[in-house]
């Protein structure tokens, strides 16, 4: 446990000390910010528009404000979270320093886990900025919290579930941009197999079609916890982390 | 402290170590010495549990590089080539980081980055960014990173390659200070570094041992017969070269570099013959100047060209 601690508080370090933290948090913010300002803005709009037409009851906030922005926050993570995990290996094959974590007396898990959760604080520290703005909404008005919270659940388990797939491509190159690169055509490629479905109606469609990292995400911004999106999403992240420790086991008896 | 039986290690395409064995006893410093390619750092890396094995075996401090990595890597202090250093953190954050990777346990490591800092001379750079810090000092916190956690066994590739003289000697000094408390290897290309630091040489070449020794028996080695490069002005080449034939004792005479009015040669005695002053003798007889006269074969450098040359000779396929 310590090793991955201390494996951990470095990955951290390492992001905060060089501007990529700030990047990713200020990118993220822009682009949740803008969000969030045309989704509330049209929700007001839309609103008064409800009330000169005298017109139903009061339209709910989380289901025309939050859970929409949630949906973007999550394919906007897709494009910035091979900006996180690009680096975690790659750097190291690129600097040497990998030679001193592999000859260090830790295991090869250890290293892993801690790498992983280490991307995993700086993207939690991006969606913080999409925390920031969901507040407003709490303190201007009385959404339902539930779905908030499981819609942040959803987004962790989906960016985790990404950042292990970065975490295996970047222990397989010396180069960032490679690793960033080839991330980011997955994600793309996993975000666009859920089209499938729209016109194969087969069951292999249907199959390719539930690979899709999105679709599972769904039911979360809607204030839903279903079993087999939490089981998508954690055996993923389960083979990635494993894929990443065998791939670094490889580096041993390919070198 | 380290044995090596049979060590073989095979890439996709080429063999990089082959079949070799050797033996460190404890606090012996020994010199790993061999040309740029010749299986230096494949034999370090499997000491350090970096790469296996593909065959034999290999022991640190008593336990097998297979089968006990962890505890082989607590045993071993390694410096790879280039100084594994991350270079946004400062020396301090990064020697915390180390030491708590070795496992050492968290109320010691403030006490023993302390100590390293001193010890490697580098406690006036402990707040500086490792980033800006020059090659020698960067070398040094290598150093310091590899003896943190006081290993037994240290293991140095190639400690002072891209130094400059100064930084070199340094660098050699602090070795040389280690040697009490620890085992070492390290690697080189360096002859006068193995000569100057090392009880021991071990001598590769294409992946394979061509001698193990120490440095004073393998001076012996090279000195059966004598052999001097000699450089005489004011006279023509053939004449000098027919005189110096004549001299006794001289079993060959090698032309070598010509400049104007100069022209040297490189002389073989024959085996237990001295042949310096009658070589001085016949020059100034013939009324030449004698501007150098210069024992050779005495440095390991002749001795080291000589093993690895012949190596060439019986094999003849390509390095990698």
């Amino acid at each position: 446990m310590r090793n991955i601690i201390t494996i951990c508080s470095k990955e951290i370090r390492s992001y905060f000390v060089s501007p990529v933290a700030y990047l990713l948090m200020g990118l993220f913010g822009l682009i949740f910010g803008y969000f969030f300002f045309s989704a509330t803005q049209y929700f007001i709009i839309a609103g008064m528009r409800q009330q000169m037409q005298g017109g139903g009851g009061a339209m709910s906030v989380n289901e025309f404000v939050i859970a929409p922005l949630l949906g973007n926050a999550s394919v906007v993570g897709l494009f910035l979270i091979p900006l996180i995990s690009m680096r975690l290996f790659a750097e190291e094959k690129r600097s040497g320093t990998i030679e001193l974590l592999l000859t260090s007396p830790i295991q090869d898990w250890e290293i892993v886990l801690g790498k992983w959760m280490g991307a995993m604080v700086m993207y939690m520290s991006m969606l913080l900025m999409a925390v920031a703005n969901v507040a407003l909404l709490f303190a201007y008005g009385t959404p339902d919290w539930r779905p908030v919270l499981t819609g942040f659940l959803g987004l962790l388990l989906q960016g985790g579930t990404v950042l292990a797939i970065g975490t295996f491509i970047s222990s397989t190159t010396k180069n960032q941009i490679i690793a960033g690169g080839a991330t980011f055509s997955i994600c793309l490629l996993l975000w666009v197999l859920s089209w499938v479905s729209s016109y194969n109606e087969t069951p292999i469609g249907q199959a390719i079609a539930y690979c899709s990292i999105l679709t599972h995400y769904e039911p979360f911004s809607k204030g839903i916890i279903d079993t087999k999106d939490v089981v998508f999403y954690v055996s993923a992240i389960f083979l990635g982390l494993f894929m990443t420790a065998r791939s670094l086991e490889s580096l041993r008896w390919r070198a | 402290m380290i044995t090596v039986e049979g060590l073989t290690k095979r890439y996709a395409r080429h063999v990089a170590v082959k079949n070799i064995s050797f033996e460190v006893g404890k606090g012996e410093i020994v010199g790993f010495l061999g040309k740029n390619g010749a299986g230096k750092t494949t034999t370090m890396r499997v000491l350090t549990c970096f790469l296996p094995p593909t065959a034999g075996k290999a022991t640190v401090a008593g336990f097998d590089v297979l089968e006990q990595p962890h505890e082989v890597k607590k045993n071993i202090g390694y410096l790879p080539e280039t100084p594994p250093v991350y270079p946004e953190m400062d020396v301090a954050e990064y020697l915390t980081f180390v030491a708590k990777l070795k496992g050492i346990a968290s109320g010691d490591i403030a006490k023993r980055v302390d100590e390293v800092c001193e010890r490697t001379a580098i406690a006036d750079v402990k707040n500086k960014i490792i980033g800006k810090l020059s090659k020698g000092y960067r070398q040094r916190v290598g150093i310091a990173q590899a003896i943190i956690h006081n290993p037994p066994v240290l293991i140095l590739d190639e400690p002072t390659s891209g130094l400059d003289p100064e930084q070199q000697l340094h660098v050699r000094e602090l070795i040389a200070s280690l040697s009490g408390d620890h085992t070492i290897i390290l690697s080189t290309h360096i002859l006068s570094e193995v000569e100057q630091s090392c009880s021991k040489v071990i001598i590769i070449n294409k992946g394979e041992i061509v001698a193990v020794d120490s440095v004073a028996a393998l001076h012996k080695r090279g000195r059966t017969s004598e052999s001097v490069a000699i450089e005489v002005a004011g006279a023509n080449a053939v004449e000098v070269r027919q005189r110096l034939e004549q001299v006794p004792g001289v079993a060959r005479v090698i032309s070598r570099d010509a400049k104007e009015g100069m022209s040297g040669f490189e002389v073989e005695g024959l085996e237990h013959a001295v042949i310096r002053p009658e070589l001085a003798r016949a020059v100034v007889q013939s009324g030449w100047d004698l501007t150098e006269l210069k024992p050779l074969g005495e440095s390991l450098e002749e001795i080291f060209l000589e093993l690895t040359r012949s190596e060439k000779k019986e094999e003849g396929a390509p390095a990698q």
